[in-house]
């Protein structure tokens, strides 16, 4: 029972981080490939992540006890996953913007108005 | 001297979970992450803590009640990108929203929450604390208006940011 929750764990992340892939050769520019590399790769680690704390949570339970090091280590990677993916992408997008890309097939660009202010 | 025990105490708390293996821990490893608690707490106590806003527990439960929304939205942001994925039908755009938050740790809240959740990703904030976010699908209704309408954008999230951070 325990092997198939953690199997559809497995099957839920990685098959969210490849769409997350696949979006990154698909989309047209840095943004929306940012779109596809942070929300999708997020989740899909999150269940990873998920997968193996039920694993180490399910050892320990059964009497190894260090396994419970395994969940409290992979639960902090998961926070700092999930704090840090965002914020790197910010970081990758207002960088690409001050350097000039322009998103592709855009309809509106309210901080390309706001930049020309500034000039 | 206060920022300073605080971020050294968090130290401690995160050194004993990570060296937890199932057993008690030793005096030696105690020992060792009094002193490592201290260094750690030490160099960053300005970068920890400004304010003690988080000290309040009343801003804990508010991100308690607020992960279930934030997860739900995720699965929601999952689903909207592998069906942009898949057909290639996006519209982007940067729009220009005002939250109208102060403090850092809001507007943090909000921009992370942007970013994760469907169709958008914040690109900058300026000096107001106007966050300026890409977002994939463009509506034309909320092109109309200049001060833009945020609801179609992320929802009720300004609020649940105010509620953690203001």
């Amino acid at each position: 029972m325990m092997w198939e929750i953690i199997y559809i764990f497995l099957g839920i992340g990685v098959a969210f981080n490849m769409l997350g892939s696949l979006g990154l050769i698909r989309f047209p520019d840095v943004y929306t490939r940012l779109h596809a590399g942070t929300k999708c790769t997020t989740f899909g680690s999150i269940f990873i992540c998920f997968a193996i704390i039920a694993y180490g949570l399910w050892r320990w339970y059964d009497g190894e006890k260090e396994m419970i090091s395994l969940a409290i280590h992979t639960f902090f990677a998961m926070i700092a996953i999930l704090l840090t993916n965002p914020t790197g992408a910010h970081a990758i997008a207002r960088a690409a913007h001050r350097s000039g890309v322009k998103p592709a097939r855009a309809v509106v660009d309210d901080l390309e108005a706001k930049e020309g202010e500034n000039d | 001297m206060l920022a300073f025990i605080a971020s050294a105490v968090f130290c401690f708390v995160i050194w004993l979970l990570l060296t937890f293996n199932g057993r008690m821990w030793g005096t030696d490893e105690i020992v060792a992450g009094i002193v490592m608690a201290c260094i750690a707490g030490y160099i960053s106590r300005k970068i920890f803590i400004k304010d003690f806003k988080l000290a309040n527990p009343k801003r804990w439960l508010m991100i308690l009640a607020y992960l279930p929304r934030f997860f739900y939205e995720m699965a929601k942001a999952n689903f909207d990108v592998a069906y942009r994925v898949l057909t290639g039908r996006i519209k982007p755009g940067i729009v220009k929203i005002a939250p109208d938050l102060k403090s850092d740790l809001a507007i943090t809240t909000l921009a992370n929450s942007i970013t994760l959740t469907p169709g958008t990703l914040s690109v900058d904030v300026d000096e107001e604390k106007n966050l300026y976010v890409h977002w994939i699908n463009v509506k034309d209704e909320v092109l109309e208006k200049m001060p833009r309408d945020y609801k179609p954008i992320c929802s009720t999230f300004p609020e649940w940011a105010r509620r953690i951070g203001e």
